[in-house]
């Protein structure tokens, strides 16, 4: 037994020196976000104000799904607000980086490789989650000087940090369970994501079913809540009660986990799952087979994901659009950040053009993921067999357009449907608000399709160098943005050259047809140009 | 007999380096023919060229009537292509793969499609994520040879199959060579090419070395002799066209001009023959005659010691 | 002779298919053990049994004098394995890999390792994700025999290789035998392991059906000799030993027993033989004696 974790050490540096960009980029993304955050809701809140948003996490149980209200201070305001999101975004750096290293080394063969050199046999799981657990520790370390820094408690801020790495860690445990019972690793990690989701209903369910003291800015929350790892970390209600000991139920869940994943290691055969393997048709559907067919697959689930993701955020943003107008009547400050962003002193509007603003960009990332996709068949896929076929490379492109451009746009008529008819139940005069919101996503598609042709562009010129280029791209637009660029007070003619700051500030503002036909000329001539490039060029493949 | 690839005088460079230099090759219809080279001295290249995948720099090709370049579209409704290293969508399963690779060719019997799945032993509704190098290149293989062209043009098609795979790939081409159907079949297996091909064409550092039918190529050369017998050889060094002997006690090796064999036999019957091996040079000796100098001296020694 | 390897009544199952169903086979010390099968037949499972990452479900196993899975840490110290399809870590070079493996399988000869590098002309300082199939497998051979232990276990090594570099191969596997090493060689290429084995064992649905040298296995079969004389050859069927007699103008083949070839030399000989082609079975035909009825559904493929 004691032989059966020989290597680790080794294992484990393999896994770091694999890893030492992605990991960092990580932690490192996940803790600038953290500053962006308290930096942002940093503001000088009085403690009327502090009461508010408490109040608005305590008293509405629908938001409570997002948030535990625990007392009126600033740190706990940044625990109810971004308690979720950090915490999903830690969960699925560990679930994502385990699987990794367990069951996608199998999957591809490695794992036999490393399994014929003197290593034990459960030394990869080990390594695996001895990098995850040391970048959860690290990371806890970070978020708790950034709070610190920030002029919050000390012991407070190491108590947060230390409530995601909990989570992180749990998942970890998961994401090795997971690997030993799926057969590949997109199921490994379907399993685990799932668990997540599970995880986060079940606390939310929890927090809704609580109760609400008197002043109504803090929730004890109802039973559910104590079995979802995400419920725990929050019950460790930082920056009120720091309740360490939960660190000990984070332990103990892990080890729990982690021992069952050695036991089913021990069980299972190497590069199988102990779940059976799912098959799928002998014979295609007729709807796959053309190109636009062939992409629509691939991108299907890719696309279905981001419509529930962005009609849920439509939904909690319409949703919260009456309180939001009371909450900003009661905020100094912020109606002038949304002013000046919005281009309306209709706070609502203005609100509502901002939200649009965010999401435009989060969608603009669709639809670059989506055509960095095309690249990726052409250097290491199966893009040179289908161009073999009787399938012309103008088609092989436009196929992938189509797909991404359509797609897009109905991302925005989602996000516009969604937080119109939401807001028009909230408000009331569902037909007014949702014609307006639909409008106010709409007008997006143009901006987000410059982009797209730039990316279009970038691959007919420099196949080698799409990704970066594309990224690029998308920065310098979001960057230079509404929204962004408005917070910077970056020049104007900075500012001019992002797509987005073209897009009508619609509701505010009413539409113009002149900036709406020039961000779509500029698309079509980017895209045609890109096609013009790709058609004259050589296929690039990577491997040689 | 017309031709279904010509190519004369092509090059194709990829920045400094020159991939194709001058290459001709000449396919007819109707034959297999065998492309053989080492990787890296321009197979993938020209094939790549002749799908219009590539641009070629210089040089006249006429691929079935057209321009591989120019006329794409139209040409790949009349050929299919296996690629070296398959790769395929992960969460298509190869059933789906085929149908639609067929589809984009412009067509595929289904009756042809359950015959080659029922011959490769395939099975069609496993994800391609999950599939072997091996299943993979019969993916490619049943989509090739279940459509309804002119030319293969076949890249390692057989890297990866097992020997009963690699007969049954053989009986597909053998089919598609007595249906009137063209194949190109770069291989790395001189076995396949032995057993296969009608012509073939060796290419080194981007120009044709050789060219012709196996016969053709073997005329000039002599044959192998290597012979167990119950006395020893005497006096084969006093016969004419015999080259390279070599005798250990009564094993005797050495080579004769193939219009010298019966005289030797003649010679050799008087020392009683137990056990004889006579061949033609292999495609494997005339190959390595052309890459002889990249191989070192010691290679070519251990190679002596171990055949 | 000490034996390297030796399995004895070997099973293993993969839920209701039994992938080996008492499976035998013996390689001895310092040889080179050619293992033939097509894909299924049991040779990737028996391989992964033996390194520990398969768990055996009857059967005795000796490795290298210890059990593959109860001493699989310590043995794989003294052995190195080829996968079939080989892959990397796309962000790590192709150098790098080579020196982890050695360092995880307890260490590594510079020189040698250098010396490989160059026999087979791989570039170490490319990302493994850039390479080729045949320069992963390029990879796999280098980090292999670099390292100095007894046995290796090849699976499928030269699939994806170049003829120059299966000659490569063919030299390093050589030297190996010729330090005292152990090879077990699993191959689809007949020409590789008639070029390199002493000994084979062709495993078919999970069991042995033949072991023994090549020499042995051919022993009892036939020669078969194609002819072409100046006159038509008469009274062949007279001989003894002679089956299958086929004629076509001047060419004639036939098979002969191996003791009866003087014979029908000295009777060939009076027709004024222009060219004769005689050769023992080659494995390929062996192999397939094995496996004829799997291919015989469908009509066999005309021979060239």
């Amino acid at each position: 037994m004691s032989q059966a974790f020989t290597g680790t050490l080794a294992l484990t540096w393999v896994a770091i020196s694999r890893d030492r960009i992605q990991l960092p980029v990580w932690i490192l993304a996940v803790a600038a976000f953290m500053v962006a955050v308290v930096s942002i809701w940093n503001g000088d809140l009085s403690q009327e104000e502090l009461v508010s948003v408490a109040q608005f996490y305590g008293v509405q149980p629908a938001v409570r799904m997002f948030g535990l209200a625990s007392g009126a201070t600033l740190g706990a305001y940044i625990m109810s607000r971004g308690f979720v999101v950090f915490a999903v975004l830690v969960a699925v750096m560990s679930i994502l980086f385990v699987v990794r290293h367990t069951r996608q080394d199998e999957d591809t063969g490695r794992a036999e490789l490393i399994g014929s050199a003197s290593v034990g046999r459960h030394a990869n799981l080990a390594s695996a989650f001895i990098v995850v657990v040391g970048a959860n520790v690290l990371l806890a370390v970070l978020i708790g000087l950034i709070l610190t820094f920030k002029g919050l408690p000390v012991a407070s801020s190491f108590a947060a940090g230390a409530a995601f790495a909990g989570i992180g860690i749990f998942f970890a445990g998961l994401a090795g369970l997971a690997a030993q019972l799926a057969g590949t690793s997109r199921g490994a990690t379907g399993l685990a994501l799932a668990g997540l989701g599970l995880a986060f209903v079940v606390a939310g369910i929890g927090n809704i079913l609580g109760r609400v003291d008197e002043a109504g800015v803090r929730v004890v929350s109802a039973w559910p809540a104590w079995l979802s790892p995400v419920g725990w970390g929050q019950q460790m209600r930082a920056f009120e009660e720091d309740h360490w000991s939960l660190l000990g139920l984070f332990a103990f869940s892990f080890l729990v986990l982690a021992a069952g994943a050695v036991f089913l290691e021990t069980r299972r055969d190497t590069g199988k799952g102990l779940l059976p393997e799912r098959r799928g048709p002998s014979a295609a559907s007729p709807g796959l087979l053309s190109p636009v067919g062939l992409v629509w697959r691939l991108q299907r689930g890719v696309f279905l994901s981001w419509a529930v993701g962005v009609g849920l955020f439509g939904i909690v943003v319409g949703a919260v659009s009456a309180d939001l107008e009371a909450m900003l009547d009661e905020l100094e400050g912020f109606d002038e950040i949304f002013e000046r962003i919005g281009g309306t002193d209709v706070i609502v509007d203005a609100a509502f053009v901002t939200f649009m603003g965010i999401l435009a960009l989060v969608i603009t990332i669709y639809a670059v993921q989506g055509l960095l996709r095309m690249r990726a068949e052409e250097s290491d896929g199966p893009a040179e067999s289908v161009m073999a076929t009787a399938v012309s490379r103008r088609q092989w492109v436009t196929s992938y357009i189509l797909n991404i451009a359509l797609g897009t746009a109905a991302l925005f008529l989602i996000v516009g449907l969604t937080v119109g008819v939401t807001a028009g139940i909230v408000m009331g005069d569902v037909a007014a608000w949702a014609a307006d919101l639909v409008v106010a996503g709409l007008v997006h598609i143009p901006a987000a399709w410059v982009v797209a042709g730039a990316v279009v562009l970038a691959f007919g010129l420099f196949p080698r160098r799409t990704a970066l280029l594309a990224w690029m791209v998308f920065v310098i637009a979001a960057v230079t943005g509404p929204f962004i660029g408005a917070m910077l007070d970056l020049p104007e003619w900075i500012q001019n050259i992002s797509p987005f700051i073209h897009v009508p500030a619609v509701p505010g503002e009413s539409v113009t047809a002149a900036p709406i036909v020039g961000l779509l000329g500029m698309a079509v001539l980017l895209t045609g140009a890109g096609l013009l490039a790709f058609r004259r060029r050589d296929i690039d493949v990577t491997s040689v | 007999m017309t031709n279904a690839v010509s190519i004369s005088g092509l090059v194709k460079n990829f920045g400094s380096v020159r991939a194709l230099d001058g290459f001709d090759m000449t396919v007819l219809a109707g034959e297999v023919h065998g492309f053989l080279g080492p990787n890296g001295a321009g197979k993938s290249t020209t094939i790549r060229v002749l799908l219009g995948l590539l641009r070629r720099d210089a040089g006249e090709i006429d691929l079935l009537g057209g321009d591989p370049w120019r006329d794409a579209v139209a040409l790949h409704r009349r050929l299919a292509y296996v690629p070296d290293e398959v790769k395929l969508w992960p969460t298509l399963t190869g059933g789906e793969v085929i149908d639609l690779m067929g589809k984009l060719r412009g067509g595929l019997d289904p009756a042809r499609r359950a015959e080659m799945l029922d011959r490769f032993k395939l099975d069609p509704t496993k994800k391609c994520g999950t599939y072997s190098k091996g299943n993979r290149q019969k993916v490619a293989i049943v989509a090739a040879f279940s459509s309804d062209v002119e030319l293969f043009l076949l890249d390692e098609p057989t890297s990866g199959l097992d020997p009963l795979m690699v007969m049954a790939f053989r009986e597909t081409v053998t089919e598609a060579r007595r249906e009137g159907r063209t194949v190109v079949l770069s291989s790395h297996i001189f076995a396949d090419v032995e057993a296969l091909c009608d012509r073939i064409t060796i290419i080194r550092q981007g120009k044709t070395v050789q060219a012709g039918t196996l016969d053709e190529l073997r005329h000039l050369t002599r044959t192998l002799i290597e012979v167990e017998t119950e006395k020893a050889v005497e006096d084969l060094d006093k016969l004419p066209g015999v080259h390279a002997i070599q005798i250990e006690g009564l094993q005797a090796s050495f080579q004769v001009d193939s219009d010298e064999i019966d005289r030797v036999l003649r010679h050799l019957v008087q020392f009683g023959v137990k056990s004889l091996h006579s061949a033609p040079p292999s495609l494997e000796e005339l190959f390595m005659r052309h890459y002889g100098d990249d191989v070192s001296r010691q290679e070519a020694a251990e190679k002596r010691g171990t055949l």
